[in-house]
């Protein structure tokens, strides 16, 4: 698979798949933290996944709730792709109930962040999942 | 008898010979025991005889005053250490107290950002949506405008609820009304023990632009994993209370100009052709 060059010189490329542009900016606000971080964003799944074929990607971040293509869709994907299985999803949701949690984590996704949004805690499990000690 | 003269004379000689050895090696003993005591005293004498170099009991006394010295600025040490430590700690707490304050105030830009960045009434409404969800953690809530001809509040925008189910208000009556007229904040003592009311929400912001009241949020349900309100939930209810008021007011000053205009524009048409 061919990647773009743009997305070579980042040491850390990281998608994030969200319908709500705050959302999205508040989450991209929060990973900027991360030296060399390059933030690319989609507004559903599909998008996401049109996103994922364009280039590497590090790290995926995704809502669940969201038009076209939910999160959980997303993450059920790229697990049975073998061109992106080994990129570290997290889900991001309003979704607090424990079975929403197992399902997720079930399909693939290795972890799961409740809203309302954290930017402390999106910023340890990214750096945890990219081994950014 | 002459023969016993002799053999005492020679038994004479005999012991004074042997006293004479005697006294001999005595006298050996007494030069030796001088020559060892000689060396000692010499031995003795040369630290004297060097000066500047201290007996072994100003040596000692002077070894334990810098062992007593060393044991002190050990202890400052430590004591320095210790005071070092306490201030990383402190450091390290208001690093994180910082951080989350950075944090804090970046979500406030951003969402004081997104609100201002339409002039579309929907759009407003959907920012607003998004910022009590994503950023406050609620689950059922409704924006609420007052219609200043008839005095009603009543909800434009709901999430989790259908718009119908929300009752209109008239200003002055149950909480709604009274956060409407009065422009002060209303949460409920225990977010634990509310019982959904329509009339009478957990929390209601008045959405004023200064002193002047256009309507309010009502928050009924938070999300499951939300227990409480934590200190920049108020901030942000602050800030929505002001900018939402004026986004909401500056789109619908547009959304109406933009309709008198293609009105009017509508009535040129007409005339000019």
């Amino acid at each position: 698979m061919q990647w773009e060059d743009k997305g070579q010189m980042s040491e850390y490329n990281v998608l994030i798949v969200e319908d709500s542009p705050t959302m999205r900016q508040l989450i991209a606000f929060a990973l900027k933290r991360i030296r060399g971080v390059r933030i690319v964003e989609a507004n559903d799944g599909v998008d996401g996944l049109k996103k994922l074929s364009s280039e590497r990607f590090d790290l995926i971040l995704t809502d669940i709730n969201m038009p076209i293509m939910d999160g959980l869709k997303l993450v059920s994907l790229v697990r049975n792709d073998a061109n992106y299985r080994s990129i570290p999803i997290v889900v991001i949701t309003t979704e607090g109930a424990q079975e929403d949690r197992e399902r997720a984590l079930a399909l693939g996704a290795n972890d799961y962040i409740t809203k309302p949004i954290q930017p402390t805690k999106i910023l340890e499990v990214a750096r945890n999942l990219l081994k950014i000690t | 008898m002459q023969k016993d003269d002799e053999r005492l004379v020679h038994n004479r000689g005999e012991e004074f010979l042997q006293v004479f050895k005697k006294g001999a090696e005595f006298t050996q003993d007494l030069l030796r025991e001088n020559e060892r005591l000689r060396f000692r005293v010499l031995e003795l004498e040369k630290p004297l005889a060097a000066g500047s170099e201290a007996s072994p009991a100003v040596e000692v006394r002077k070894l334990s005053e810098r062992i007593a010295n060393l044991e002190t600025e050990k202890q400052e040490i430590l004591n320095r250490i210790k005071q070092v430590e306490e201030e990383n700690q402190d450091f390290a707490a208001r690093y994180l107290e910082i951080e989350d304050e950075n944090n804090n105030l970046a979500n406030l830009y951003i969402a004081s950002y997104q609100l201002h960045s339409t002039l579309d009434f929907k759009e407003v409404l959907q920012i607003i949506t998004e910022i009590i969800i994503n950023l406050i953690g609620a689950e059922e809530f409704a924006i609420m405008l007052l219609d200043e001809k008839s005095d009603e509040i009543q909800a434009v925008a709901t999430e989790g609820v259908e718009r119908e189910e929300i009752p209109h208000v008239r200003l002055g009556k149950g909480v709604i009304g009274n956060v409407a007229a009065s422009g002060e904040s209303y949460f409920v003592d225990d977010v634990d023990d509310y019982q959904r009311d329509f009339v009478n929400p957990m929390v209601c912001i008045p959405l004023k632009i200064k002193e002047h009241v256009i309507g309010v949020l009502a928050i009924y349900k938070l999300l499951i994993q939300k227990k409480e309100f934590a200190p920049v939930d108020y901030e942000l209810f602050t800030l929505l209370a002001g900018h939402a008021a004026t986004a909401i007011f500056s789109s619908r000053l547009y959304s109406d100009s933009e309709r008198k205009l293609s009105t009017i524009q509508g009535f040129i048409d007409l005339l000019t052709k």
